[in-house]
């Protein structure tokens, strides 16, 4: 076994993360209903935090012209952290029913296992992440040209990524899907934390203090420049760079659950 | 049929206490989304038509709770359909017990699990310098209209896990739980909503129950706000206890 898992060249493991990654997007196909929270939840949470606080925006210093052009790159990221979280739950689901035990049998390294489970999440963040955009375009939200529509979905996609390694070192420990609320309070917590509802000049203080030091804060930054202004290097590379640190972290705690899996 | 219903509340509250890593999120969840209003939006209170409230923290108490208590409905939900998926309410079923216990014992928990949640926040805001000011008779209007609410939430969930059968179904209402408390005045004051949804929280129950959990936090109790809600949270239980036993019996002629 750990010859042919050795012996497996480059093309044969993207052609195993491909598949993964496939079966994951055929879930959207064929259980669509299984994908409706996750698309439905940021939308209403965009419409409705847009209903209850869109009033903040007539704040002395609120840096956007309405409060609904602000919240759009809130609602697409917690898309992303809701596909994330799916990815885990999807997992465990997996794991109740015996179908993971058969995929550690495939002759692959655990990465390449991981890297397809989570690139599905990547990909799966794309459909509420559009809709989002999409309702927020009908609503009248500005749009943020089609530079800041591309950094703005690869972002989305980064996050989501990350937030999949995160619920899926959840379902590892945990093995069930009653673990579903702790993977999905992840992500939605780490994107509330960050100047989701006003600019960080008018958060409190021990908010501003949280916010500075929460990686995600510089995604939205980055996914929201867009919205607002124009999107330059500035505010571009410290989003990418905190993927990139999320990223090494939260892959890393995935591999490691992967790894002694089954030991 | 009491007796029954004590012993299947024990039950359902002793599985809860095994595994709070999946209780914990209906305190954790409300609590975090506190922080993030409280956190984002502090200044909120300086605009024009905001009612006069010591904090904004204050005024988000009872939106937490009635969340919180939102989610212990659906965490209701889920139990009873995790109990039909993994055979144990079929077991409930031929064992000699009024069938109505089952309901029952379970609303009973729900209505512990809402006390220790209408506790817990009024504990947060008392640490954090937004404690009730309605006095002793605010604490039990409190507490009357966040247990009814609770059992209330409860039943709908277990209306809905006995009518879907599935964990799945169940944990999909989470979106909707969302809807809801967005169309009332829960989070931010009525007059401040945007239309429709200022329209709408006049016609939500949930404005109501909000609305009288947040008056004998904010000030001296004001009977009004306080029956509205205490009769908001009584209307909404009633109905949902008769759907739920409803589709007990729905269920019950299925198995």
């Amino acid at each position: 076994m750990s010859t042919a898992v050795t012996a497996l060249t480059a093309s044969g493991r993207l052609r195993i993360v491909v598949a993964l990654a496939r079966r994951g997007l055929n879930e959207v196909l064929r259980v669509p209903g299984a994908s409706i929270p996750g698309v439905l939840a940021p939308t209403i949470f965009l419409l409705g935090i847009s209903s209850v606080f869109g009033a903040a925006a007539k704040l002395p210093g609120f840096t956007a012209d309405d409060f609904k052009t602000f919240v759009v790159p809130v609602g697409m990221l917690q898309g992303a952290a809701f596909a994330g979280a799916a990815t885990g739950v999807n997992l465990a689901r997996d794991i109740e029913r015996g179908w993971f035990d058969r995929l550690l049998l495939v002759p692959a390294p655990r990465l390449t296992l991981l890297a397809g489970l989570v690139s599905s999440g990547a990909l799966r963040s794309l459909l509420p992440s559009v809709v989002v955009f999409a309702a927020g375009l009908a609503l009248g939200v500005h749009f943020p040209g089609v530079l800041g529509t591309l950094l703005a979905f690869l972002l989305v996609m980064g996050l989501s990524t990350c937030l999949a390694c995160y619920a899926t070192t959840l379902a590892l420990h945990f093995r069930t899907q009653q673990a579903a609320p702790l993977m999905q309070m992840g992500g939605f917590i780490a994107v509330l934390f960050t100047p989701a509802y006003a600019p960080a000049d008018l958060l409190a203080g021990w908010m501003h203090a949280i916010a500075v030091v929460n990686p995600v804060t510089y995604v939205l930054q980055g996914v929201r420049q867009g919205f607002v202004g124009p999107v330059t290097w500035s505010g571009t590379w410290p989003a990418l760079a905190a993927i990139a640190a999320m990223l090494v972290v939260l892959a890393a705690l995935a591999a490691r659950g992967m790894r002694q899996t089954g030991r | 049929m009491i007796r029954a219903s004590l012993a299947l509340a024990r039950r359902a509250l002793r599985n809860t206490a095994r595994r709070p890593q999946f209780a914990a999120p209906l305190l954790v969840m409300p609590t975090l989304f506190l922080a993030a209003n409280v956190g984002g939006l502090t200044r909120s209170t300086a605009l024009p038509g905001f009612p006069p409230v010591n904090s904004f923290l204050n005024f988000q108490l009872a939106g937490s709770m009635t969340q919180a208590l939102l989610l212990g409905g659906v965490s209701s939900g889920i139990a009873v359909a995790l109990e039909i998926e993994d055979g144990f309410f079929d077991r409930l079923v031929i064992s000699p017990i009024p069938r109505v216990a089952i309901v029952l014992g379970r609303l009973a928990a729900t209505a512990v699990l809402a006390f220790t949640q209408v506790l817990y926040f009024l504990l947060i805001g008392t640490i954090f310098g937004g404690g009730p000011e309605g006095g002793v008779i605010g604490f039990a209007a409190i507490v009357a209209i966040g247990v009814i609410a609770g059992i209330a939430f409860g039943a709908i969930g277990v209306t809905i896990a006995l009518r879907a059968r599935t964990v799945s179904t169940v944990q999909g209402i989470f979106p909707l739980v969302l809807v809801v408390l967005f169309v009332s005045s829960a989070f931010f004051p009525r007059g401040l909503l945007e239309v429709p949804a200022r329209q709408i929280a006049a016609f939500n129950p949930l404005s109501y129950i909000a609305d009288g959990l947040r008056n004998p936090i904010v000030g001296s109790v004001s009977a009004g706000p306080v029956l509205e809600g205490l009769a908001a949270a009584v209307g909404l239980a009633a109905a949902a206890i008769a759907l739920a036993v409803w589709s007990l019996r729905v269920r019950l002629r299925a198995v």
